[in-house]
C-alpha cells in the first residue's frame, strides 16, 4: 500500500445529511455512527460496498468521480466499458451506437472490460489447479469482497486468488496494443466507466499493488444518461465500431452471477449479495464448509448488473447480457482464440499477479490478547445492562457496537436511552442531561420542534 | 494474572441444525481478541469436532470455554452412552456412526484424531452408560523458535 489512509469513493455530504441513520443500520461492517445529527464514517471499517448509498433518502452520500476533462490530458483516450453498461440499454440501442456516443464525448478508443476475462479465465483456472493446498480459493473480482475479507475475515485472506480483475487486464492489453502501433505510454489515458464505488476505491487505492494502471474513473450513471440523451435526440453520427468486439459468451457473462463459477475447474459456488456472502464466510470460517474448489463472491445482488451506479432494472440488465451471450455462442466463426488479446497473452500473464493480500482486522479490541481480554470483559459487563433492542438511538448501530465504542472511549454508556431511564429512577440523572446527550447525538434541530 | 473469561453453552443431542453454534461463538470472541488466524483455525477445528460429537452421540451436553492471556481451555461434558474403548476411538477412521449420520457428512471417524492433531493437550475420560468428558487445551500465542 502506498498510503495508510484508505481511500473511499463514498463521501458523506454533511450539509445534505438529515441524520436519519438509515445508512448506519444497513452498513454490513458497522462503519457508520451518528454524531451531531450527521452520519460519520469510520474509514478503516468501510469497504465501499455502497449499501448506505442505496438507502440514503436525501442523496447525501456522493460517489466521487474524476473531472471528465481529465481525459483530454491524453492523446489516446481509451474508454474501458463494462458489459453492464450495454446491458442496461434496450436492445434497440446497439453497441455501435453506444460506442459512437462515447467517441463523440471525446474518447478515441473503446474497449470492453470483459476482454480481460478471455485471458483471466485460463490463468485463474491454472492457479486453482496449481494450488490444491488451499481450498476454497476465492476470486478477487469484486473489490468490496476483497476488503470485506480483509477487515472481517482476516483468516481467509490467503484464500483470495492474487490476480488482477478483468478491468486491469483489459487496460494492460489496450495499452500494449496502442504502444505496438506507435503510441508512447504516457500519451495513453485509460478511463473506466464504473458501475460501483468499490471499483473506484480499487483504482484509487489498490490492494496488493502500488498504483493502478487506470488513469481515471467515470461514473456509469453519467455515461448512461449521456448515451440515452444523445440516442433519443438522434444525434449520434460517427458510428465507429471498436476493434474486435468478438467476446466469447463466457466473457460476456463474466460480471454476472455465476460468470466465473461456471467456468472454473472443480466444484464451484457463486454467491451474490453482501449479507449472503457474510453468512457464507462465517460458515466457511467455522469449518462447516468443505470440498469446494472455487468461490465467486459478489457484493451486489445480481452482481455488477446491480451496481449502485447502474440505473436500469438489474434483472433486465442480466437478461439482456444473457441474450447477447446466446447470440455470440451461435456465431460459428467465433473461436475462443480469435480475439486479438490472445496475441498478448504472454505479456499479460507476466503482469497478472498482485501481491498477497494482507489482513487488517477491524474486529480486534486490542493488539495484544491480554488487553483485548480486559476490554472484552468490560464489553460483556456492559452488555449485561444494555437492552438488546438495537434501536440505534445512541448513535451506534447495535447495543454490542455501543458497548465496544464505550470500551474504545469513543462514546459514553449514558447515550443509551434505557440506561438514562434507569439512572433517572435512581435520581442520579436529570431530564436536562438527557436532552443534552440527545442533542449531541442527533443535533439541535431534531429536538427543537414546535408541537401544537 | 487476570481471571479467565468464561463462556458456557448447552448442546442438544441429535440437533444437527444447531451443531457448531458454540464453536462459532468461541471463534467470534477469538477474532476480537486478535488471536493469530492459524491458531483460531486449530481451535475452531477442535471445538467444532468436539461439539458435533455430543450432538451425534450423546443425549445432552455442555460446553465450557475458559480463556486467559495464554491459553484456551475447552471442556465438553455430556450425558450419553460413553466410549467403551477410548484408544480405539482415537484411531483415524474408527467410527460407530450409522449410515444415516455418515450421509449427512458426519461420522467419518476423524473426530477425535482431528482434535488430537490440532490441540496442544487432549484428555478424555468416559464411563459407559453415563457420559464422556473431553478437555482440550490450546495455547493462544505461537511458540517462539
Amino acid at each position: 500500500m502506498s498510503n495508510n489512509e484508505f481511500h473511499h469513493a463514498l463521501n458523506f455530504c454533511k450539509d445534505t445529511c438529515i441524520g436519519c441513520s438509515h445508512c448506519m443500520k444497513v452498513c454490513p461492517t458497522q462503519a457508520i455512527r451518528v454524531r451531531g445529527g450527521k452520519a460519520d464514517l469510520m474509514p478503516n471499517r468501510c469497504i465501499d460496498c455502497g449499501e448506505c448509498y442505496r438507502v440514503c433518502p436525501v442523496e447525501a452520500i456522493k460517489v466521487e468521480q474524476d473531472d471528465f476533462d481529465l481525459i483530454f490530458n491524453y492523446k489516446y483516450r481509451v474508454a474501458l466499458v463494462p458489459g453492464v453498461l450495454l446491458g442496461q440499454l434496450a436492445e434497440e440501442i446497439n453497441p455501435r451506437q453506444i460506442y459512437s456516443v462515447l467517441m463523440e464525448m471525446g474518447f478515441t478508443h473503446v474497449c470492453e472490460v470483459e476482454t480481460g476475462a478471455e485471458i483471466l479465465r485460463n490463468s485463474m483456472a491454472d492457479y486453482i489447479r496449481q494450488h490444491p493446498e488451499t481450498r476454497p480459493l476465492i476470486s478477487a473480482f469484486c473489490p468490496a469482497i476483497v476488503r470485506l475479507i480483509q477487515v472481517k475475515f482476516p483468516s481467509l485472506v490467503n484464500h483470495i486468488i492474487p490476480m488482477k480483475p478483468p478491468l486491469d487486464v483489459a487496460g494492460l492489453y489496450y495499452k500494449e496494443l496502442l504502444i505496438r502501433r506507435g503510441a508512447v505510454a504516457d500519451e495513453i489515458g485509460l478511463f473506466y466507466i464504473t458501475p460501483c464505488a468499490a471499483k473506484i476505491a480499487a483504482v484509487k487505492s489498490p490492494v496488493g499493488e502500488e498504483k493502478s494502471i487506470i488513469n481515471g474513473v467515470i461514473n456509469m450513471d453519467f455515461a448512461y444518461n449521456k448515451v440515452l440523451t444523445t440516442v433519443k435526440q438522434s444525434k449520434a453520427h460517427s458510428c465507429i465500431l471498436p476493434e474486435d468486439p468478438n467476446l466469447t459468451p463466457e466473457a460476456i457473462l463474466w460480471s454476472l452471477t455465476t460468470g466465473e463459477s461456471s467456468v472454473m475447474p472443480g466444484r464451484s459456488l457463486a454467491i451474490d449479495g453482501i449479507n449472503n456472502v457474510i453468512e457464507f464466510l462465517e460458515e466457511l470460517e467455522n469449518e462447516e464448509v468443505s470440498d469446494i474448489d472455487f468461490l465467486e463472491l459478489r457484493s451486489c445482488d445480481e452482481s455488477c448488473a446491480g451496481g449502485i451506479l447502474t440505473s436500469a432494472n438489474r434483472f433486465f440488465t442480466a437478461e439482456r447480457l444473457r441474450n447477447r451471450a446466446k447470440i455470440s455462442a451461435l456465431d460459428a466463426d467465433r473461436k475462443e482464440e480469435r480475439h486479438s488479446i490472445h496475441a498478448f497473452s504472454e505479456v499479460l500473464n507476466e503482469k497478472l499477479r498482485i501481491e498477497n493480500i494482507k489482513p487488517r482486522s477491524m474486529l480486534k479490541l486490542d493488539e495484544n490478547i491480554g488487553g483485548a481480554l480486559a476490554k472484552m470483559k468490560k464489553v460483556n459487563e456492559l452488555m449485561e445492562i444494555l437492552p438488546y433492542v438495537d434501536c440505534g438511538i445512541c448513535g451506534s448501530p447495535t447495543c454490542q457496537s455501543l458497548a465496544e465504542d464505550v470500551v474504545r472511549k469513543e462514546a459514553d454508556i449514558s447515550r443509551c436511552i434505557f440506561i438514562q431511564r434507569i439512572l433517572e429512577q435512581k435520581g442520579t440523572f436529570t431530564r436536562q442531561e438527557s436532552i443534552e446527550i440527545m442533542k449531541e447525538i442527533w443535533g439541535e434541530k431534531k429536538l427543537d420542534k414546535d408541537l401544537k | 494474572m487476570m481471571e479467565p473469561m468464561h463462556m458456557q453453552y448447552e448442546v442438544e443431542g441429535g440437533n444437527f441444525s444447531k451443531a457448531g453454534f458454540a464453536s462459532s461463538e468461541i471463534k467470534k470472541v477469538l477474532k476480537q481478541l486478535n488471536v493469530d488466524a492459524r491458531i483460531i483455525k486449530r481451535i475452531v477445528v477442535s471445538s467444532y469436532e468436539a461439539e458435533v460429537n455430543i450432538v451425534a452421540h450423546a443425549y445432552s451436553g455442555k460446553v465450557k470455554a475458559l480463556i486467559d492471556n495464554e491459553k484456551i481451555e475447552l471442556l465438553y461434558m455430556d450425558d450419553g452412552p460413553g466410549i467403551p474403548d477410548i484408544e480405539k476411538a482415537m484411531q483415524a477412521g474408527f467410527s460407530t456412526a450409522s449410515s444415516e449420520v455418515r450421509e449427512m457428512g458426519f461420522g467419518a471417524g476423524m473426530g477425535l484424531p482431528n482434535i488430537k492433531n490440532n490441540a496442544d493437550k487432549l484428555e478424555i475420560s468416559s464411563e459407559v452408560g453415563k457420559g464422556t468428558q473431553v478437555r482440550i487445551l490450546i495455547k493462544l500465542t505461537p511458540e517462539i523458535g
